[in-house]
């Protein structure tokens, strides 16, 4: 396992969110506060299923077999729900913040909850991603041959993309959480919930990496497309973005001659 | 904590160890000087000497002002939050910088993870057959250590109450000498021994001679602000890689405890030594040892450039004692310090001057959480997770110590919110979520 095989994984499953860090993020300060109180609630939530995880096998004794895997599979499903609880525990907090924001500042503009659902689900699918890849990364720039006892040798990739996907899913359902929030449809919150379940259930597929990887980033596309018109777009105002000719392309252009 | 108070005691407590940087410099190199120095009848100038205790006592109003603000509390409230987040954000790139070097240096430089003594503050051994006897030993460990420093804390309080600042200046100055040269000679030593780089001596001692000699100049005199404060942030990393090669496992982290508990003992009771200094300070108008104070001005000009005379009269200058964090080697409380430069007393003109804030954290606090993160990266499992997670737990104490300090606008030690999280969270992942972490991984599942 080479250099290459480091970088090119790490490119793979942070480049995006790196991008999204840098353009969308890094320059507003509040923004940065909430990313990271984002990561740690995330991170709040995965030390709770941990708990019960670890819990359920000392009540189980820490016998092998199969039991370790029943015990694996609860401790997925569980850490799904604590984390969707969590998303939702942050977008109470979010909330209260907001409405104290605004009396303390009410002509300075505190960020709209569209933005803040868009910074907690990268928040927290910054901190999933980096907990998932960080040590697979970081033993992969050591030694030893993929797969020579008869697994997969494209373990490190599927991991990478895997993990882009996870980073860009936590983004999108994020944003449709937040919005079914304001708008108290709750069953969307369910859906949002199952969308979770499945696609780490898929990976229980693994390595079957094809079927896995493929449903996974359907569904991210899927998640993609309804975020991005919950979010306000439509199909005529990417077409302006597309083409160029969105308004504020041109006040930019404008401003800058 | 950042408390002029906590300087003092620092340097003491440095000087037993390893020098810590000096907050000798009674003001950070900052544009605030300038707003000062303007008071003072100077020009906006941007650089201000530090010439020793002379300077301390001639320019009162450095940045402290025991005035009363002249603006109403609303606006001031107003103007604290707006700028909250950036504060935060200040503090914030120190912190994470000291702690990737320090992170950074233990992941690939063996020199740092081995056992190779103890310091005289911590005797007892933990190569104990007996869990009980390991115990103990560290807390023993830990009760001396503690003493020291309150024995260190105290002392540089008499000595700053019956003004005796030629001394304290001067071990400040061998302090902030013995790190920038012997340690910093020590440890360019050991990356080049890693990497097998070979240097000959000439040129090692010209590199070591010229960065000790512009560090001590930018500490201890004039400066560029970037140049200080990265200055301040290696020698920071350098004295929490000293802690973390010589403090034993089990004793580093009872200290760590202790010293938050000390943290918070020392600047909120009535008597505490940090807040008698604060205080002292107060009274005689005086800005608190600089040299180990991290400082990061910031300079808006909105609207005017430059404040004219006479509406100096209606500047004020809070004083915040809130922020003072002295303590840099050995934990003493920190506190994060905002200041806030003057404003024009009538609102009309609010956004048309030339407002400087700046945040001021302790050395002692870079120290001690960069020791928590370093210890927790060499835990021997080599697992990343449980480095992360410290390290987004000590940002979020940052983070909720800055915001305290926004509400009671008082001194708070910066070390107890966010030990507490580092270690709770050291713990916890490294016990129960690293096992589940690893698990998953082997799988390739996904949660």
């Amino acid at each position: 396992m080479t250099a290459a095989v480091f970088f090119g994984c790490a490119f793979i499953a942070f480049g995006p969110a790196l991008a999204l860090y840098v353009f969308t993020i890094a320059t507003e300060p509040l923004r940065i506060i909430f990313l990271i109180a984002g990561a740690f609630f995330w991170l709040v939530s995965l030390l709770i299923s941990s708990l019960f995880w670890f819990l359920a096998r000392l009540i189980t004794d820490n016998r092998d077999g199969p039991t370790q895997k029943y015990l694996l599979i609860f401790g997925v499903l569980l850490s799904i729900f604590i984390q969707e609880m969590f998303r939702f525990g942050y977008y109470r907090l979010l909330k209260k913040a907001s409405e104290g924001l605004k009396t303390i500042n009410p002509d300075e503009t505190a960020p709209s909850m569209r933005l803040l659902a868009y910074v907690s689900g990268l928040g927290f699918g910054i901190m999933s991603g980096v907990f998932s890849f960080v040590n697979t990364l970081s033993n992969s720039l050591g030694p030893g041959t993929v797969g020579i006892h008869g697994d997969s040798p494209q373990f490190f990739l599927n991991s990478a993309f895997m993990t882009l996907v996870i980073i860009l899913l936590h983004v999108f359902w994020g944003i449709v959480f937040f919005d079914a929030c304001e708008k108290k449809k709750w069953y969307i919150l369910l859906i949002v919930l199952l969308t979770h379940l499945l696609v780490s259930a898929q990976t229980f597929l693994n390595p079957h990496y094809g079927i896995n990887l493929v449903s996974a980033y359907i569904t991210m596309v899927v998640m993609g497309i309804w975020a991005f018109f919950v979010a306000g777009g439509s199909c005529r105002s990417l077409k302006l973005c597309l083409l160029c000719q969105d308004k504020d392309f041109l006040l930019y252009n404008q401003r800058s001659r | 904590m950042l408390t002029f108070m906590a300087s003092d005691s620092e340097e003491e407590v440095c000087d037993e160890r390893t020098s810590l940087m000096s907050a000798e410099s009674p003001l950070p190199r900052s544009c605030q000087e300038g707003q000062q120095g303007e008071e003072d009848g100077d020009s906006a100038a941007q650089w201000r000497s530090q010439e020793s205790e002379e300077d301390c006592e001639d320019d009162p109003d450095r940045y402290i002002c025991s005035g009363v603000p002249g603006r109403p509390p609303g606006l001031e409230e107003e103007l604290t939050l707006k700028y909250g987040a950036k504060h935060v954000i200040m503090l914030f790139v120190p912190v994470t910088l000291c702690m990737v070097v320090v992170v950074a240096t233990i992941k690939s430089v063996r020199f740092y993870t081995e056992k190779n003594g103890q310091l005289i503050y911590t005797p007892f051994t933990e190569d104990t057959p007996s869990v009980g006897q390991r115990l103990l030993n560290s807390l023993l460990n830990t009760l001396i250590m503690i003493s020291v420093i309150v024995v260190m804390t105290i002392f540089l309080v008499v000595l700053y109450k019956y003004r005796c600042y030629k001394f304290i200046h001067g071990w400040l100055i061998m302090s902030s000498l013995m790190l920038l040269f012997l340690f910093t000679y020590i440890y360019l030593g050991e990356v080049l021994k890693t990497y097998n780089v070979a240097m000959d001596y000439p040129t090692l001692f010209l590199t070591v001679w010229n960065f000790g000699a512009v560090g001590m100049v930018c500490i201890h005199w004039k400066g560029p602000l970037v140049l200080q404060q990265a200055y301040l942030i290696m020698i920071s990393a350098l004295m929490a890689l000293v802690f973390i090669k010589y403090l034993p496992e089990w004793s580093a982290w009872v200290i760590l405890g202790a010293i938050s508990v000390y943290d918070l003992v020392a600047v909120l009771c009535p008597k505490g030594p940090l807040r008698m200094l604060v205080e002292t300070a107060q009274e005689r108008n005086e800005p608190i040892f600089p040299a180990l104070i991290y400082s990061s001005a910031m300079v808006w000009t909105v609207g005017m450039a430059k404040l004219d005379p006479p509406s100096q009269g209606a500047l004020q200058l809070p004083y915040d004692p809130e922020m003072e964090d002295s303590y840099d080697s050995f934990g003493e409380p920190s506190y994060p310090d905002v200041f806030e430069p003057s404003l024009p007393g009538y609102p009309g003109e609010e956004l048309e001057e030339e407002e400087e804030r700046g945040v001021k954290l302790g050395l002692g606090d870079f120290i001690f959480y960069s020791v928590l993160v370093g210890k927790a990266a060499a835990a021997g499992s080599g697992d990343w997770n449980t480095t992360l997670a410290c390290f987004v737990a000590i940002l979020i104490g940052l983070c909720l110590t800055l915001l305290l300090l926004a509400v009671f606008k008082k001194a708070l030690p910066a070390l107890p919110i966010s030990i507490t999280f580092g270690l709770i969270f050291y713990f916890s992942t490294d016990n129960l979520v690293r096992p589940f972490m690893d698990t998953l991984a082997s799988h390739q599942l996904y949660i």
